[in-house]
């Protein structure tokens, strides 16, 4: 990745966050695309929202989603949180990032929040909560660390 | 009966028993008595950074997740329900736009109840590795049917 490219990217995302255009930063992210993932405003909170597709099936015969997908939508609520959260210089590189997987994950409309829980002035380490119809029943967590400059 | 583990009753299974594998284009590259290596051909719908073109972090743990997994069924020669439990990745380099990326996963150890597994993600050479993780499993996860017996059904009521 070029130094370039990372600021062009960087610089569409800060646009579409000054416009308030929060489909425009999942439309921006072919992956998200993929993921049809939605990006919720919940008071000073993102919530992020991963819709029922049977393409995300791991498991037919429970059934449940994929644990891999689950994974990289807590990554990429992780990543959404960031960019729309902090004043950002370049765009974050996830450095490591640990899953703990709680409960099997329905073939259902997921959700996650995430917290800051440290903004260092290099690395941002994250905490990431996933759930599906019971916000008090979290499907996994996970724990992220991204270096942001 | 074909083994159920050489790399074509793999394919199979997987192209039929786990359809994320399917949509993502996942092949099985190479089987040994204790590894896997599965190859995620590389393709836009995955990309993270649109002007870069490098992968999503989170494709790459897909990969991953699905390696782990299946090089426990590998050692074990039983397709016995398995759940990951926990699974650490550490994102060594980016990927390079273009470029397929392999992930070949090791059980390194196998308890009664849980199964601890290691891999590496790279293009091809796996000591310059783009991703390193550590995983485990739960073992009979669910009393559901195995993988195999499940794909087979499948793939009769098609």
């Amino acid at each position: 990745m070029t130094e370039n490219s990372s600021e062009q990217f960087l610089e569409a995302i800060l646009k579409a966050k000054a416009s308030k255009d929060l489909s425009a930063v999942s439309d921006l992210i072919p992956y998200f695309s993929y993921l049809g993932l939605e990006i919720q405003e919940e008071g000073d909170q993102y919530i992020c929202h991963l819709p029922q597709a049977k393409k995300f099936t791991g498991n037919p015969t429970l059934p449940a989603i994929h644990g891999g997908v689950v994974g990289a939508f807590l990554e990429s609520t992780a990543l959404v949180h960031l960019l729309l959260t902090q004043d950002l210089k370049q765009l974050p590189k996830i450095i490591t990032f640990t899953v703990d997987y709680l409960r099997s994950a329905k073939v259902e409309d997921c959700f996650a929040e995430a917290i800051i829980t440290k903004p260092g002035r290099r690395v941002a380490n994250m905490r990431v909560r996933a759930w599906q119809k019971d916000r008090n029943k979290p499907i996994a967590t996970a724990n992220a660390n991204f270096l942001v400059s | 009966m074909a083994n159920m583990f050489d790399i074509s009753q793999i394919q199979n299974i997987i192209d039929i028993g786990i359809p994320h594998c399917a949509d993502i284009g996942v092949k099985v590259e190479e089987i040994s008595e204790t590894d896997v290596a599965m190859r995620l051909p590389y393709d836009k719908r995955f990309v993270g950074n649109p002007v870069s073109g490098v992968l999503h972090g989170g494709i790459i743990t897909t990969l991953i997740d699905s390696a782990s997994g299946m090089c426990i069924y590998v050692k074990m020669q039983k397709y016995i329900p398995i759940a990951t439990l926990d699974l650490r990745i550490d994102y060594l380099k980016a990927a390079e736009p273009g470029r397929d990326v392999i992930a070949r996963a090791t059980c390194y150890k196998l308890s009664r109840q849980i199964a601890f597994v290691r891999a590496i993600a790279y293009h091809d050479d796996p000591d310059d590795p783009i991703a390193n993780s550590v995983s485990t499993f739960m073992l009979k996860s669910t009393p559901t049917k195995p993988l195999n017996v499940a794909s087979k059904e499948m793939a009769d009521k098609k």
